[in-house]
């Protein structure tokens, strides 16, 4: 390896030896805190030991060099450092031995991709009988290796809230005993589905962030959500939902740059620069949701919005949409989940196939259960915009950015509305 | 690993005849699959009596010890390997006596 422009007075081993550890705590960090978690039955020790082994790499790799198979040295330092640990806690305690809380108690050898240590600690951190922000704080800290500052940062609470919602988070694993492992064939899928809506609301908090002093696209977060979706798609190939909300996030992420103006405005999808979008998320994505069709299944929630997208993102023009196939897809997805928000979202495809008075009928009919949801009146401003309502529109845009969270959004929406004649 | 699982209601109005029924069932079952630890129906908060004998002096009061909207009307002690069973067997509890179940793990 070169030490190019990383500064001359750092030897090349060591420049060498930072990258390697860097590329292991990407690569390797989940399966250490699993490997720990299944070996010592404690998630708290799985962590720490973990944390401790990464710091001893700091400190070695540079004068003895890099190992060669970084994963093993990383399992071998944590499980000696977490002997360590028992063994002086067990001086103190001698019931220590008896906390082996996270057991598997499913004799059953499990076969195949699914056998891995790091999709028990995912279903771990993401139980439905933990809260979502527990879920979500859980699975950056444990599964992606961020640490308490950096997700603390990424949902702007504080440290101290952050930690203390881990800790709990854990010790309400070891009170009640969650289990350390892959739920059983029948409840596979409910349970997944809980997985991904952990990734889903991840990815969803930056690339919609909220909150005035948040950018408006928080690319750490979407690209963490990514990275822990293709984790859980190598562990579950077969699963389609996991590889249909993959290609979902793979569209949403390739018009990322393209979706805020230099000025931090958002950019709707009928302005974007197409040529600005990132051409190979593009087509990973296609090819995904091409790979989910050919199996002829039938698809579910985050197969249908990745194949919604993918026909969006076909177009190199808004003029060349495929509305009516955009249409038909929301039809199927209103057959599996009919709730107001996705019937908001096939109305506003409707008003560019039918026009915006059938749209706009559909919409109004949403108002009890959306009254609160800033893009449904949104939606409404755009459709008597167009239909030259102009008084009923700026009503709908003043409510619209009472109740917008995004900084981005909030701006475009001010605009339009100082735009109405 | 034994579990409580409380039963939660919000009314004076105790088990229908078929409700009844149904937890006899659920009940037969645990049993019979060896979850079963105990189980019991409660009188209403409004047959609640509080001591408090923490000062050295008995002090005896009517009532619950905290007014609320829901309260325990009955629970389940089960032995369970871990939550997942607990869940199960609480997802079947509630559907047999139709009403909200509280899991909470003995220490």
């Amino acid at each position: 390896m070169q030490s190019q422009g990383r500064g001359a007075a750092v030897p090349v081993t060591e420049v060498a030896a930072r990258e390697a550890i860097i590329q292991a705590h990407h690569e390797e960090w989940a399966r250490v805190v699993a490997a720990l978690a299944r070996r010592f039955g404690d998630l708290d020790i799985a962590e720490d030991a973990a944390a401790e082994a990464f710091a001893t790499a700091v400190e070695r790799w540079p004068a003895d060099g890099t190992p060669p198979n970084p994963g093993a040295w990383l399992i071998t330092t944590a499980s000696r450092k977490a002997i360590d640990r028992i063994r002086r806690e067990n001086n103190r305690e001698v019931k220590q031995t008896e906390a082996q809380m996270l057991t598997d108690h499913d004799p059953r050898a499990p076969v195949g991709a699914i056998d891995d240590d790091r999709l028990r600690l995912v279903f771990t951190c993401c139980h439905p009988a933990l809260s979502m922000e527990a879920r979500v704080a859980l699975t950056l800290r444990l599964v992606a290796g961020l640490t308490v500052p950096e997700i603390a940062r990424s949902f702007l609470v504080s440290e101290a809230a952050l930690g203390q919602r881990i800790t709990r988070a854990k010790a309400k694993i070891k009170a009640t005993r969650i289990p350390y492992r892959v739920p059983s064939a029948e409840d596979l899928p409910a349970r997944v589905a809980g997985v991904l809506a952990v990734l889903f609301l991840l990815f969803n908090e930056g690339y919609l962030a909220t909150g005035p002093e948040s950018d408006p696209v928080r690319a750490d977060l979407t690209g963490e959500a990514i990275r822990l979706t293709r984790l859980l798609r190598s562990l579950m190939p077969a699963d389609g939902e996991v590889t249909g909300l993959l290609a979902l996030m793979l569209l949403t992420e390739a018009r990322r740059s393209a979706r805020v103006s230099a000025t931090g405005e958002l950019v709707t999808l009928t302005e974007q620069d197409r040529g600005a979008w990132d051409e190979a998320l593009v087509v990973e994505g296609h090819g995904l949701v091409r790979e989910r069709l050919a199996t002829g299944e039938a698809p579910g929630r985050y197969q249908i919005l990745a194949a919604i997208n993918a026909v969006h993102t076909s177009a190199r023009n808004i003029r060349d949409t495929d509305w009516s196939q955009v249409v038909a897809l929301y039809d199927q997805l209103v057959r599996i989940d009919a709730s107001p928000v996705v019937a908001l979202n096939r109305a506003v495809a409707v008003a560019e196939l039918d026009g915006p008075e059938p749209a706009l009928a559909a919409v109004d009919r949403l108002e009890g259960p959306l009254v609160g949801y800033h893009a449904y009146h949104a939606t409404r401003a755009d459709l008597l915009r167009r239909l030259g309502r102009s008084r009923e529109s700026r009503a709908a845009y003043d409510r619209a950015i009472e109740l917008a969270g995004n900084s981005a959004e909030t701006a475009y929406l001010t605009r339009r509305r100082d735009q109405l004649g | 690993m034994q579990y409580l699982l409380n039963v939660i209601h919000n009314s004076s109005i105790l088990a229908t005849a078929s409700e009844m029924e149904a937890i006899d069932v659920f009940n037969d079952r645990i049993q019979a699959e060896g979850y079963w630890v105990f189980a019991g129906g409660l009188g209403s908060p409004s047959m609640a009596t509080v001591v408090d004998n923490r000062g050295g002096e008995a002090l005896v009061t009517d009532g619950p010890f905290v007014e609320t909207k829901e309260h325990v009307i009955g629970f389940w002690i089960i032995e369970a390997p871990d939550l997942d069973v607990a869940l199960k067997l609480a997802t079947e509890g509630s559907e047999a006596c139709n009403r909200k179940v509280e899991v909470r793990p003995f220490l």
